[in-house]
């Protein structure tokens, strides 16, 4: 019986180990994009991928599996998964962090909450209309940009390897 | 040789990548074709019905996005102040109800009533107006002059999230403009917005 409590504790311990628990800390909040944008490109020839999502958008939320399944597949790389969410700053708790724990979130979560639309979303890139999903990759000098959905990790693994070209 | 071939395949790419999205659409300066689109009261709506017409107001919007719910307050007022001056308001709900339900025509008339509109609410049931026009979200906005050259296309103001907080009223500024013989500054703006559902 002894052994079976260590045993159960170990193994609750090891669950809650494998899985992050979520909570408002570990999303920092920016309300302005320009504290955000240097961010936006790392250091030492790090791959960057940001996704711009939010919790009522459908397909954000439909394609958010693949780009996990793409951070465990490139996991030896020297690459960085951010979800940057446009939700609003008074969801963060109720809407947000549940998403993320329900949906086992592994890549870093930010969330901007800059209302000034129009000033920003020229510097992420001029292309973009303002809707989500959208993604940017970014490497260095270089950067891919793409406005829609996607449908696989693979989808998602090539245009990473775009920028490596 | 191989550096040759190297830099030819950096080249392609390049092109390749910077022409695989294509902008479509209309620019500021282009004519707007006219639509006849159905709309909730079952008549079919068109610009040319409107004879005195100074220009238009075109809102691609739906009844699921948060971004156009928080919208449709002031769309009402929008076409409460300028529908008279000659500037009425069309909404155009662009997105596929098989796609999203909440988006159905008979989901358009609810909504419609609840909110009291007094503009045409009409539905881009074939999915071939907006993508005509080059929108991309809802809400997007064309606004149109007499002549349906598209003279401002973008954001409604630049406070989506807050009503009371708007510093730029960018459609009603645009109209301003217009009426005055100016052209608006700035003819474009961008905001957040749903992806048509297509």
């Amino acid at each position: 019986m002894k052994y079976l409590y260590l045993f159960s504790i170990v193994f609750l311990f090891g669950a809650c180990k494998s899985t992050q628990i979520w909570n408002a800390s570990q999303v920092p909040v920016y309300s302005k994009f320009d504290s955000y944008s240097p961010k936006l490109v790392l250091e030492n020839d790090s791959i960057h991928v940001i996704n711009f999502w939010a919790t009522w958008c459908k397909p954000c939320v439909a394609e958010l599996p693949y780009f996990e399944e793409s951070l465990s597949s490139l996991q030896k790389e020297k690459i960085k998964f951010t979800y940057v969410s446009l939700d609003f700053e008074k969801n963060l708790r109720s809407k947000v962090i549940p998403f993320l724990n329900t949906s086992k979130i592994k890549a870093d979560v930010v969330l901007l909450s800059d209302g000034k639309y129009n000033d920003w979303i020229d510097k992420v890139d001029p292309s973009w209309s303002g809707s989500i999903p959208a993604t940017l990759i970014t490497l260095g000098e270089k950067n891919i940009f793409f406005e829609g959905s996607f449908h696989s990790e693979q989808e998602i693994i090539d245009l990473i390897h775009k920028i490596k070209i | 040789m191989k550096k040759t071939l190297l830099s030819l395949f950096i080249l392609t790419s390049g092109i390749l990548l910077s022409f695989t999205f294509p902008h479509k659409g209309y620019h500021v300066g282009d004519k707007a074709a006219d639509f006849s689109l159905k709309n909730i009261d079952g008549s079919m709506v068109s610009m040319e019905d409107y004879k005195d017409a100074n220009g238009f107001i075109l809102v691609f919007t739906c009844n699921t996005c948060p971004w156009a719910v928080m919208y449709e307050d002031r769309l009402v007022e929008l076409h409460k102040t300028y529908a008279d001056q000659g500037y009425p308001l069309i909404a155009i709900n662009p997105n596929n109800p098989e796609i999203k339900p909440g988006d159905s025509f008979e989901a358009m008339q609810v909504r419609a009533k609840e909110k009291g509109f007094q503009f045409p609410y009409v539905f881009d049931e074939k999915q071939t107006v907006y993508p005509e026009y080059g929108a991309t979200k809802t809400p997007h906005v064309y606004l149109l002059d007499k002549d349906r050259i598209v003279q401002y296309i973008g954001a409604i103001d630049d406070s989506p999230r807050d009503a009371s907080k708007v510093e730029n009223a960018y459609v009603a500024k645009a109209i301003e403009a217009l009426k005055t013989g100016r052209k608006p500054d700035p003819s474009s703006t961008k905001a957040i917005g749903c992806s048509i559902k297509a």
